[in-house]
């Protein structure tokens, strides 16, 4: 019989709780019971992820609960997928600390803006923040294309915006922007492997 | 990596030049530790400090920080001049029989074709092989040939003596021949020797020749495409080779494709140096097709805009004088001719050599757009902290616009692994505050540069209103539709030549593999070698059975490992021509007559 290490938990506590009974300390036994900290990653929801850390990419499993308040599903605690077979449940003291990472208080929360000059961030909205990037980009893009060399070979390259990627992004984040910043002639295009 | 994190464990040798796996990798490292407790490997560590990963070597050598070509040469030298080098596997899978041309030489450090006035190689006529009438390279099978490629490289590194080897590299000459006798226990089929790298060897002006020094001592070894072997980069970032692959870099396109160049005037002339031409009768390759990887992948980026009338529009790609990487990005913002940049997830100011340049460049562009889910220090680059960075906000006239991303647990997608195996991760909570996904920041600038593009008219808008969105949800696609797209489909129904009256694949159907790619316009894939990761059998990155029939530590149902699910590259070479595995303990494949 396969035992899942949830319900090997349930079963263990069930035990615990028998025996005090059976030794006649009956209300001890239920106040004791009642006193157990449940079990905090039996209501969780298990996802499976990698480590966000290095490129070995062990697997991980993240256990998230919905907030009380919200409703909206917060990671309490992260650990080591022991069906992963490159890291088979090991993380080192970086990936056992990632729960470290998605709860930083320098997390980023909403978009903000320095205005030339001046010595603060503002928030503003997202509507605000991406037409002013729309805007400033296409305004650097219009005056400094360039569409033919000296040689009057059409070469359609825009050199004075550059666009540095994320060696963290997935896949598929990752294709997108090469899908879009390519499409405006950007050649100075990099991501940390380079550096 | 060549091959792949669980397959170290097959290594008789292990050789850590260049990194600190044990620090660095750690759950990476368990698989030299498997090889050492289960097959008996013994580690060898060079580096200049002794670190973590030596104080659990076998032996451990000390050389001089950027000697890594003198004694990778030396050891080449050793295997040379003793025999100690896998004569078969070097015969039938490298170009040691191959003979150079008449007047390649290397005289007084320099080789041949060296112009002192432009201090480049300006004649390089002679860098290449002999031909025989068929255009076929010539070859002395019995090596003896002067000019053979190997006797030019035993002529090449003869100047690394032992004693050579010591002067240059600080490396005792007892250790140094101890590290030449442990690796030269591999010349034979039997054992293997994996090489693990990182930073230590790419962090140089002369990078990738340490790394291809290393390259030629495997093939004299006959270590590569064989379990237990390779060159091993161990990479950094989490998803850093799926970023690689996918050409987040200045002169690439995806799937290691290049970016034309200005001398590429046309669509036929950028083809021209890319056509591949076999050197030996059979040779084949990849590259061969290469056409049919470009024109899918300008299928993908810019759909039905790219015709056979318009070269697939190949005048929609930017065509580049020079590479702009990250150290010609700062200069250019140093020296004020850059005005916007985008930090998608890249500190540039702790990451990119000399902080005070970087710091002034920052200043001196119009506009910043940081895309990241931590603070960091570029996005800050202005506040005064004092002695830590006393700069004059008043003075500094960038524009700083920073976005909230959500970070790996709160979003789902695919990241490609050091060993090229992609996983896919599924998304646990939602980020904090108003954060969004990359992919819904960045299609979300699409939009609107597209929007003011058809609004307003400017500068060559084409490739912007072309580019090919055939997204659900345009403003934020979903991961699964980019994986697809990235593994390609058909366009139109593709008849199987053999029988037209049978289909092959319909339109829209997804790619099995890149052989299906076509130079027509038929087919569409955005990265040649991510074919096969979603099939019509569905999404490959998310398999998740454990099981390893060899006991190998192949692992072929887990995930996907481009190119082809093969997670050993040049596995050929694990047989002997024939198709008998050199070693029956490290049999990968093998050929019985008829499969």
């Amino acid at each position: 019989m396969a035992v899942t290490r949830r319900q090997f938990m349930k079963v263990t506590a069930g035990l615990a709780a028998s025996s005090v009974g059976a030794l006649g300390f009956m209300d001890a036994g239920d106040a004791l019971a009642a006193g157990v900290r449940p079990f905090k990653l039996e209501k969780a929801t298990e996802t499976r992820n990698t480590c966000p850390y290095c490129a070995v990419s062990c697997g991980v499993l993240v256990y998230s609960v919905a907030d009380a308040k919200d409703g909206k599903h917060k990671v309490i605690h992260i650990e080591g997928d022991s069906d992963n077979p490159i890291n088979r449940g090991t993380l080192c003291p970086r990936g056992a600390a990632s729960l470290g990472f998605v709860h930083s208080v320098n997390r980023l929360k909403y978009p903000m803006h320095r205005k030339p000059g001046t010595d603060k961030f503002e928030r503003v909205s997202w509507d605000f923040a991406m037409d002013r990037i729309t805007k400033l980009a296409k305004e650097d893009r219009d005056k400094n294309f360039i569409a033919k060399n000296r040689d009057g070979v059409t070469v359609n390259r825009w050199l004075s915006t550059g666009f540095l990627g994320g060696s963290s992004c997935s896949n598929e984040a990752g294709y997108l922007t090469y899908k879009v910043v390519r499409s405006t002639g950007i050649l100075a295009l990099e991501n940390q492997a380079r550096i | 990596m060549t091959n792949s994190w669980n397959d170290i464990k097959n290594a008789d040798v292990v050789i850590i030049m260049g990194g600190n796996a044990a620090e660095a990798h750690p759950c990476g490292f368990k698989w030299v530790t498997e090889a050492k407790a289960n097959n008996g490997a013994k580690l060898i560590v060079v580096d200049p400090r002794f670190t973590r990963s030596a104080s659990v070597s076998d032996l451990y050598a000390p050389l001089r920080p950027g000697t890594d070509i003198a004694f990778l040469s030396g050891v080449m030298r050793y295997l040379l001049a003793n025999g100690k080098i896998h004569q078969e596997y070097v015969k039938a899978f490298t170009n040691a029989s191959y003979i150079v041309k008449e007047g390649y030489g290397f005289q007084d450090g320099l080789f041949a074709g060296y112009d002192e006035a432009r201090k480049n190689y300006v004649d390089r006529s002679s860098w290449d092989y002999e031909f025989d009438e068929q255009g076929m390279a010539k070859v002395d099978d019995t090596l003896q040939h002067p000019r053979c490629a190997i006797n030019l490289l035993k002529a090449h590194v003869e100047r690394y003596t032992p004693e050579m080897v010591e002067r240059i590299t600080g490396t005792p000459k007892d250790k140094f021949l101890k590290v030449c006798e442990l690796i030269a226990t591999t010349a034979n089929g039997e054992r293997s020797m994996t090489s693990l790298y990182a930073l230590g060897w790419t962090q140089h002006t002369t990078g990738a020749q340490n790394i291809r020094a290393m390259a030629m001592i495997q093939l004299l070894l006959g270590n590569m495409g064989v379990p237990g072997g390779g060159v091993n980069a161990l990479r950094g970032h989490s998803n850093v080779q799926g970023i690689t692959d996918l050409a987040l870099l200045s002169t690439s396109t995806p799937g290691y494709l290049v970016l034309p160049t200005e001398k590429e005037a046309t669509y036929a002339d950028y083809m021209k140096s890319r056509a591949f031409k076999p050197l030996r009768p059979g040779q084949t390759s990849f590259w061969q097709n290469y056409g049919k990887f470009f024109v899918s992948q300008q299928k993908s980026l810019f759909g039905v805009a790219a015709t056979k009338d318009n070269d697939w529009a190949y005048d929609y790609l930017p065509k580049f004088d020079t590479s702009y990487d990250v150290l010609k990005m700062v200069d250019m913002m140093a020296g004020g001719q850059m005005n916007g940049l985008f930090c998608q997830g890249l500190n540039i100011l702790m990451a990119a050599p000399n902080k005070a340049k970087v710091a002034t460049g920052l200043a001196k562009l119009k506009w910043l757009v940081i895309i990241d889910p931590l603070e960091t220090e570029t996005a800050h680059f202005w506040e005064n902290h004092g002695e830590y960075n006393n700069v004059d906000p008043k003075a500094i006239q960038t524009e700083v616009i920073q976005l909230p991303a959500t970070a790996y647990a709160e979003e789902e997608g695919s990241a490609t692994n050091s060993s090229r195996v992609i996983q896919w991760h599924w998304k646990a909570a939602e980020g904090p505050g108003e954060s969004r996904g990359d992919i819904r920041i960045i299609a979300d600038l699409q939009r609107r540069l597209r929007a003011l593009y058809e609004k307003e008219g400017g500068a060559f808008p084409d490739p912007i209103l072309n580019t090919a969105w055939n997204y659900a949800k345009p403003g934020d696609p979903e991961p699964a539709e980019l994986l697809k797209e990235l593994n390609g489909y058909a366009i139109e129904d593709l008849p199987d030549p053999a029988d037209p009256t049978k289909m092959m694949l319909k339109a829209g159907q997804l790619l099995p593999t890149f052989g299906l790619m076509r130079d027509d316009g038929k087919t569409s894939g955005g990265c040649w070698i991510y074919t096969g990761v979603y099939t019509e059998a569905g999404n490959m990155a998310m398999r998740r059975d454990p099981a390893d029939p060899t006991g190998l530590g192949i692992h072929p149902n887990w995930g996907f490992s481009w190119p082809a699910n093969r997670r050993i590259l040049y596995n050929r070479a694990s047989a002997d021509p024939s198709g008998k595995p050199w070693s029956e303990r490290k049999k990968y494949i093998s050929w019985n007559g008829s499969r």
